[in-house]
């Protein structure tokens, strides 16, 4: 039971910020796909960013553990071109689809019932996918220092770096 | 840039941050008081959705199901975090005056008219794409995106690559000016 109310609580705080950023609009979606409005990156890049330091902090002194996802080649190359592929489309990604609908626009409930067609479809094809799709290639759960064999703490400022500058110029082109 | 926009939006800057905070806020707290440590997430919860729903007609299906097996379906923390966007979302637009009731988006209207059914259809078989793709990746722009990037996961590298790759490439012809 805690746990579930711990989800709750934590979803509730990410869903009003996510309305207060103005995220959860079809509109802000394909715009930043089409690099009209980069409200959503701006949004996501900053999440990442104070994330990354504190996660990595955390992790360093013991008090949490990091918890990659597999870099399975097949899975991820291909699942992730699907979904961006069907994200231009649907215009929401699964977590902003219900906030959507509670904003009111309500046309997002066909996203929503989309994507639970398209779950249940993946778990009739998962086996034969397992064999196939998913076999090629697992690199692991690692990360990209990691893979490369160098110290977080030196990609860190880089990714830092590099993301302030991408906010630069988001601004100056006023995007 | 501005703090606040006239309709009562956040600077997403500021916004993101914050959630940057509520990130690190929850992998705290669940590791200190579930049995795992949770990092956000949204769409394995689509998966114990569709197979709740298939329950109800055919719980044999279900349990047979490698895929349901391995994802278990109940309603767990993500479960109950998904319903949380939704109740969060909903008063936060309420209390601010910017719930609206919106039949088809201004963008999709520009470029396909305003049929409800166009809409739904391209929802429908978009949704059923992205998320068969989601989970084929095992993630999506909240696992692989947010959490993933954060831990500077490999995987989250590659998998946002891919999303925004093939979403600029369709969005690009699918809503091309007329």
């Amino acid at each position: 039971m805690g746990e579930q109310l711990l989800g709750l609580v934590t979803g509730i705080i990410f869903g009003l910020l996510l309305q207060k950023g103005r995220v959860l609009r079809f509109d802000k979606q394909v715009a930043a796909m089409r690099f009209k409005d980069m409200t959503i990156l701006k949004f996501m890049m900053s999440a990442i960013l104070v994330g990354m330091v504190g996660v990595y902090a955390l992790s360093d002194l013991g008090v949490i553990t990091l918890n990659h996802k597999a870099m399975n080649l097949g899975g991820v190359v291909i699942g992730g071109l699907l979904f961006g592929a069907g994200w231009a489309v649907m215009g929401y990604c699964p977590g902003t689809s219900v906030g959507a609908v509670a904003e009111g626009r309500w046309h997002a409930i066909f996203a929503v019932a989309g994507m639970i067609i398209g779950a249940a479809l993946y778990a009739e094809a998962y086996p034969l996918l397992l064999n196939t799709v998913l076999a090629w290639k697992d690199f692991g759960k690692i990360s990209l220092p990691e893979s490369l064999h160098i110290s977080h703490w030196v990609v860190i400022p880089v990714f830092c770096a590099g993301t302030l500058g991408l906010f630069a110029w988001f601004e100056k082109k006023q995007l | 840039m501005k703090w606040r926009t006239e309709d009562g939006a956040w600077n997403p800057y500021f916004a993101g941050a914050l959630v940057g905070v509520l990130a690190i806020a929850s992998v705290l707290a669940t590791t200190a008081w579930t049995p795992k440590t949770m990092f956000l997430g949204a769409s394995t919860t689509f998966v114990r959705a569709a197979g709740m729903l298939e329950n109800t007609v055919a719980p044999e299906h279900v349990a047979a199901n490698a895929y349901y097996t391995k994802e278990k379906v109940k309603f767990d923390w993500q479960f109950l975090f998904v319903t949380g966007i939704f109740i969060g979302a909903l008063v936060s637009s309420l209390t601010s005056g910017s719930f609206k009731l919106e039949s088809v988006p201004p963008t999709w209207e520009a470029r396909f008219g305003k049929s409800i059914g166009k809409r739904a259809l391209g929802a429908v078989a978009g949704g059923a794409v992205a998320m068969f793709g989601a989970r084929l990746a095992d993630g999506c722009p909240s696992g692989h995106g947010l959490s993933g990037l954060m831990q500077l996961s490999l995987s989250g590298f590659v998998a946002m690559a891919m999303f925004f790759g093939a979403g600029m490439l369709v969005a690009r012809f699918f809503y091309k000016e007329s």
